[in-house]
């Protein structure tokens, strides 16, 4: 989990070549040339740049480096993938082409023959401190290395070699088309997935606990191990806390847990039984939670400052107010309002003026607004029986659907970089998380045992 | 009609009056040999006679009107087999119809009745309604199950209420027959 991927030094033939691929602790020198010299590798006209990614080359013979060098090939190809900027060859198809011994002895006639316009190659090896990860992107046109990088951990991060894979990928998607990757980012959801019982007071009921996962669902792992009902968890944007609405103290409050420290949990909202407090939203700056609670009569939404101070509440109206989220500036909330008779989707600024409502449709909840460049706002809307992912544009004012009708989606959550989407779906039956393309491509099952709800994309 | 009053009053206390002197005809004292001080008069040269064996009681019948089975039972199983009446919403709905006040009346009775109890009413949803929106209608239905009760006379303090949306299905099918089941307000005694 502690993980620490230090980018150590850059390959030195390389590095007038890859700007980023120089040390960050140390200031770069004056600049006497342009500074920022990258090779762009590019595809066919109209069409984006084929890449390649065979299994990293594994320099010292012990399988765990073996087995390691395997995954983040596999991994690197996955999430170069993710996010369709590349034409990722499949790798079933690189069988005839010679294993390169190392990084510099690369078949790349073999590779142009497949088609390859970028070749992503690799060695990982033990040293004495223990493990290096070399990361080579070669345009294969001009056999000229785009990005050259090597990154060193301890020997126990041999243990989870995706990491190594995630981080060349972001660095990949960043050098190459100025994106902000996901691949290095997390899922928070709550799950029942445990079978953990409490006493009901008719029947024993199941209960849920938080749970995170990386983006593409691997390293699911708890985080919440109480006997009661923990859900909707929101991550900080420093993503090293986790807000959740839990039930442990037999009425709903916000607990905010620091999940890598050893570190008291917080209670911002400062529930009691009359004061009951739910899906708490965090401020895109991190310094405030909005949330809904109950404690002046009905269902309103509340902002507090993350140390508890600064309770202010935002909507006052006698029909339920739910489900807060916040523009990417911070400026407006958005939120779940049935004061038109039904639950629709609403905006007011953040100090709670000017509410007005943006959807007209027979049931709409949960929105989530986009991260910028996008000027939008997900939600889940009433196509049927169930329910379907849609996304507004605040720009032209028109809506489209995301989800195909399969089940009932809800629960929409934005990645970072705003181009996917996290979800529920009961189109397997329980609910699912589910991750989603804005334009309804690329459908991917996250979660499978259990019930999974609330999903939270981290940045 | 002062004087009326009056005179029932006046009326009321003669037959009291008659009542008391009735009892106070004290019965005839008849004049007895006391009994023998036993202790006193063979002192230590006889061990007293063991005590007669008790005899065990009769059972005596339970009476229907004085046995309160609740009153002795442990709130768990109170809550197993409750006494109380869940509350039904229609669907996205939190009014009480005339059936849920039917079944709030009794257990506003109930309530009366065991003036110590107090009791958490839970709202709770069907699955159909979104997970996050559904946490504020359970909330308005465990309210508005509370507000009747308090107009029927049922202190406030007396009734907590908290919503788990639709966490805790009642009914676990996906028809109109369980979700009806789902859409209600539960009545759990936290403490009595």
């Amino acid at each position: 989990m502690h993980m620490r991927l230090l980018t150590t030094a850059a390959v030195a033939a390389c590095a007038t070549l890859a700007l980023s691929a120089q040390d960050p602790a140390q200031p770069p020198p004056p600049p006497r040339q342009p500074s920022a010299i990258t090779v762009t590798i590019s595809g066919a006209p109209g069409l984006p740049p084929k890449y390649a990614v065979p299994d990293f080359i594994a320099l010292t013979s012990d399988p765990e480096t073996v087995a390691a060098a395997r995954v983040v090939g596999q991994v690197l190809w996955d999430d170069l993938n993710f996010e369709r900027e590349f034409y990722l060859i499949p790798r079933d198809t690189y069988k005839t082409i010679p294993r390169a011994a190392s990084v510099d002895e690369v078949p790349l006639d073999q590779w142009k023959q497949l088609g390859a316009d970028g070749l992503v190659i690799g060695t990982v090896r033990r040293t004495a401190a223990g493990v290096a990860v070399q990361v080579r992107l070669i345009d294969v046109a001009t056999g000229k290395t785009a990005m050259a990088k090597e990154y060193s951990g301890s020997l126990k991060s041999l243990g989870n070699p995706r990491l190594y894979a995630h981080t060349a990928s972001d660095e990949i998607h960043e050098q190459q088309r100025s994106l902000r990757g996901v691949a290095r980012t997390k899922l928070a959801f709550s799950s029942d997935r445990d079978g953990e019982r409490i006493k009901g007071p008719v029947a024993d009921r199941a209960i849920s606990n938080i749970y995170i996962s990386d983006y593409d669902g691997a390293n699911q792992q708890r985080i919440t191990v109480t006997r009661s009902l923990d859900i909707a968890p929101a991550w900080s944007p420093d993503v090293k806390s986790i807000a959740y609405t839990s039930y442990r103290t037999n009425f709903p409050d916000i607990i905010v847990q620091y999940i890598y420290e050893a570190r008291a949990y917080t209670k911002p909202a400062s529930g009691s039984s009359a004061k009951q407090n739910f899906l708490p939203a965090w401020s895109p700056d991190g310094s405030k939670l909005a949330f809904m609670s109950q404690r002046d009569g009905n269902p309103e939404i509340y902002v507090v400052n993350k140390d508890g101070s600064g309770l202010r509440r935002l909507t006052n109206h006698p029909e339920n107010d739910v489900t807060p989220t916040w523009s990417p500036t911070g400026t407006q909330i958005a939120f779940t309002s049935n004061r038109t008779g039904t639950p629709q989707i609403w905006i007011m600024n953040a100090d709670g003026s000017e509410a007005r409502k943006i959807t007209s449709e027979s049931w709409c909840d949960r929105p989530t607004w986009s991260p910028s460049p996008f000027n939008e706002i997900a939600y889940a809307s009433r196509t049927g029986p169930g329910f379907d992912i849609k996304i507004f544009d605040f720009q032209n004012r028109d809506t489209k659907v995301v989800t195909d009708g399969i089940g009932s989606n809800e629960s929409p959550a934005f990645s970072p970089n705003g181009r996917h989407l996290a979800f529920t779906s009961t189109r397997t039956g329980k609910e699912q998380v589910f991750l989603i393309d804005r334009d309804g491509k690329n459908l991917r099952q996250i979660t499978r045992s259990g019930m999974n709800r609330y999903p939270n994309w981290s940045q | 009609m002062m004087q009326r009053r009056l005179l029932l009053v006046v009326a009321a206390i003669a037959l009291a009056g008659a009542d008391a002197c009735a009892k106070k005809k004290p019965p005839v004292a008849r004049p007895t040999t006391p009994p023998p001080a036993a202790a006193s008069s063979n002192p230590g040269s006889r061990p007293p006679s063991p005590p007669e064996p008790v005899r065990e009681p009769e059972p005596i019948p339970a009476e229907p009107i004085a046995s309160d089975p609740l009153s002795s039972t442990d709130i768990d199983s109170i809550n197993r087999n409750s006494p109380f009446h869940p509350v039904f919403y229609a669907y996205d709905q939190a009014e009480i119809d005339a059936a849920g006040q039917q079944a709030l009346n009794g257990n506003a009775e109930l309530m009366k009745k065991y003036s110590t109890w107090i009791v958490t009413i839970e709202g709770h949803s069907d699955e159909r309604g979104t997970a996050e929106y559904n946490l504020a209608l359970g909330e308005r239905r465990a309210v508005a199950a509370r507000n009747y009760l308090v107009s029927l006379g049922i202190p406030a303090e007396r009734l907590r209420t908290v919503t788990y949306g639709k966490e805790f299905p009642f009914e676990p099918g996906h028809d109109e027959g369980s979700w009806s089941k789902n859409r209600r307000a539960q009545f759990v005694v936290t403490s009595k």
